[in-house]
């Protein structure tokens, strides 16, 4: 009897003494998303494991199921995620109501554009290190537009001309998203450049005659020259679709300009894909620009020393241009300007994001909390107008109902008005 | 010993408690959970606390016209889908039934479907049913046959989802009524053939009905889980285009994980688990009286 009690008493012993020393060995859980930054930092870990002797513990999600999967811990309180990667515009005001986030006193953001940073930062505080940053441009295809004797499309009227004289039964004119919630990024500059906007000091205002036009507009463009089944498609599904030569111009984030010229990837000669400027609507050219991506610290972390550490070093100015050497459009305004990065960059990324940091918007999508459901209502809107071609008599009715949605969904999270 | 006189005379209830706490934690508990949850009106996107509302959050909920609908869905979805799965499952059972040569190949075939990860099934047949460069389309442009939208029109999500679903798991139905087969008597059927049956009356009088609580058994299962489909949907469209494929388990998971309306997203699920209850009860009612 005494002896098997020692024997357990050691085995006890030894396991606190296991228990104490993994506490110090030093490890942190981060949590990236699927993207090609989120892929350059699982790269880039093992460095950073080797200067610091700080563990790393990746997981790596698609955008949405990150949101879902940070939600789900935190919401229970007994997470351990140490550092993540998020999206200011889409969970940030959700994230910071409820105190996820960790502030980044100390933190300095002076390479930061000001505007990038308001999304960043609530209460005036900062909360989160923008890490890469989009806008909207135009892809297209040089040799199609060569072939038909196109010049490249500044304006909307110009577009839809394009778009009428390259459809054909192989080659969708143009696409760009129609696939509700996610389409409404994309469509947002349509609505900026018509006038439009989706909030407007705290209210939904996407049913003014302005922001109808443009969803009329984006409507016809895609119901009559978009390829098939356009109402389905995000990015991931007209990508192939663009690098496969099935569609002559596509509009969408800057983000994927890596992917389109990665010969790997693509079947058609990369030298016959370009980008440029979005158009021009009848308003406006105000496409939007923001920081799609940032890195935060979790409030919940019990490691926010070593958290820091991995916050300080995935956001540096190092690692910043070493995504920019790979295409990935980084926040930092320092490393755009730099001569190395601009030497091997693509001049059209360069020139097209010195327009929009100059001329855009710095929203994408009605910025609230309830964003998820907002952009579903908004969705429908778009694909109805896409479904008829911009011709629905019912849009401008579907419209008014959608505004009124989205202000009870702000009323409910006290954001209406503000 | 003093230890095991306590468990001798316990026995009753330490055997059974370890499957009773899991059942008990994993399984009782998260519904009563959730049914708690289901009155109130926890957001998670409003920063507040759940707050008790009584009904308020099922009355919210239940007038939703796309709740409704979404049930329709449910429904049709189930009912094309059990349907077809029943029919041909029991119809290559019979056949797998006799002996023939390259019967051990075409089993080993017919069941591969079965052992697919369904999010992979769902993520191919997206890229078979793509309509610019999905290989149906193809297959049918050369055959000089029209194409479809499939998936991506809102007139035939549904059915092109049913057809993924018939793939994967009617070699489940054909299993079990397999194993219905196997174990049935000959004499019935000897008997039959002496009073000059010919072979589709043994098929329907006596065959079929005597390996029916067998089919119904199968039938069960597979409309549980039909009801609750969610990564075919999920991994292929989402519940789109629009909510055109939204079921009530697809709807759950967007109420719950991307507008974070936790209470209402409850409801729907106490929904679902009443609908799954009541049909499986429904048809556990007609296997008795078929037993009979």
């Amino acid at each position: 009897m005494e002896y098997k009690l020692s024997k357990i008493g050691v085995a006890l012993a030894s396991l606190c003494v296991c228990a104490g020393a993994m506490a110090q060995t030093g490890e942190i859980r981060v949590l990236v998303a699927n993207h090609p930054y989120g892929e350059l930092l699982k790269l880039s870990i093992p460095q950073f494991e080797k200067s610091t002797g700080i563990r790393v513990n990746v997981e790596s999600l698609q955008e949405s199921q990150l949101t879902q999967k940070l939600t789900t811990e935190f919401a229970t309180k007994s997470s351990t995620v140490d550092v993540f990667m998020t999206r200011p515009l889409q969970e940030g005001k959700m994230f910071s109501k409820n105190g996820w986030y960790a502030p980044l006193t100390g933190y300095d953001f002076n390479d930061y554009p000001k505007n990038i940073m308001n999304a960043a930062s609530f209460g005036g505080k900062p909360y989160i290190v923008p890490l890469v940053t989009e806008w909207q441009v135009l892809y297209y295809r040089k040799d199609l537009l060569q072939q038909a004797g196109l010049k490249v499309p500044t304006t909307f009227e110009e577009l839809e001309a394009a778009a009428q004289k390259l459809n054909s039964e192989s080659v969708a004119g143009i696409a760009s998203r129609g696939k509700g919630a996610a389409a409404v990024t994309q469509a947002s500059s349509y609505i900026f450049n018509y006038g439009g906007q989706y909030l407007e000091n705290g209210k939904a205002v996407f049913d003014s005659k302005p922001a109808i036009d443009a969803l009329r507009y984006y409507g016809r463009l895609l119901g009559s020259y978009g390829p098939k089944g356009v109402t389905s498609m995000s990015w991931e599904n007209i990508m192939p679709l663009f690098q496969a030569g099935k569609v002559a111009m596509w509009t969408d984030a800057s983000v994927f300009y890596g992917q389109v010229v990665d010969q790997s990837k693509t079947q058609i000669p990369v030298a016959n894909f370009d980008i440029a400027n979005f158009p021009a609507g009848p308003k406006t050219n105000a496409p939007f620009i923001v920081s799609s991506w940032g890195i935060s610290v979790a409030s919940q972390s019990k490691k926010k020393d070593m958290a820091m550490k991995f916050l300080n070093w995935a956001s540096s100015k190092e690692m910043a241009i070493k995504g920019m050497m790979g295409n990935i459009t980084m926040a930092r305004s320092s490393v755009w300007e730099d001569q190395i990065v601009r030497s091997k960059m693509n001049p059209g990324l360069i020139a097209t994001r010195a327009f929009a940091a100059k001329h855009g918007t710095p929203v994408d999508r009605p910025y609230m909390s309830a964003v998820g459901e907002a952009r579903d209502l908004i969705g429908e809107v778009i694909i109805e107008s896409i479904n008829t071609k911009g011709t629905s008599a019912k849009l401008d009715q579907m419209a008014k109902e959608k505004v009124t949605k989205v202000n009870e969904l702000l009323q409910d999270s006290g954001e209406f008005g503000k | 010993m003093i230890q095991s006189s306590f468990t001798e005379r316990n026995l009753r209830i330490l055997f059974p408690l370890p499957a009773v706490v899991f059942i008990g934690l994993l399984m009782v508990f998260p519904i009563l959970y959730t049914l708690y949850l289901s009155f109130t009106s926890w957001n998670l996107t409003s920063g507040m606390d759940p707050a008790f509302v009584g009904l308020n959050s099922y009355l919210r909920v239940f007038s939703e016209p796309r709740f409704l609908h979404a049930i329709g869905r449910t429904f049709s979805f189930t009912a094309s889908a059990v349907a077809i799965e029943v029919v041909l499952g029991v119809a290559i059972a019979l056949i797998l039934n006799r002996a023939f040569v390259g019967k051990s190949l075409a089993k080993l075939l017919l069941l591969l479907p079965l052992v697919a990860t369904p999010v992979a099934v769902g993520i191919v047949f997206n890229l078979f049913y793509d309509p610019t460069i999905g290989l149906l389309n193809f297959a049918l442009n050369a055959l000089g046959l029209p194409q479809g939208r499939w998936v991506s029109s809102e007139n035939t999500v549904i059915s092109s989802l049913v057809l993924v679903d018939v793939w994967q798991w009617t070699p489940m139905i054909t299993l079990i009524v397999l194993a219905g087969l196997a174990g049935l008597s000959e004499e019935p059927v000897e008997a039959a053939r002496v009073d000059g049956a010919s072979e589709w009356q043994i098929l329907r009088y006596v065959t079929i009905p005597m390996v029916m609580p067998v089919i119904l058994t199968a039938m069960i299962l597979r409309l549980i889980d039909a009801l609750k489909t969610f990564d075919i949907i999920f991994a292929m469209t989402g519940g789109g285009p629009g909510y055109a494929s939204e079921t009530l388990n697809i709807m759950g998971f967007k109420y719950s994980f991307e507008y974070f309306r936790i209470g209402q997203s409850s409801v729907i699920l106490i929904a679902l688990f009443l609908v799954v209850l009541l049909c499986s009860l429904g048809i556990m009612k007609l296997r008795a009286s078929s037993e009979n």
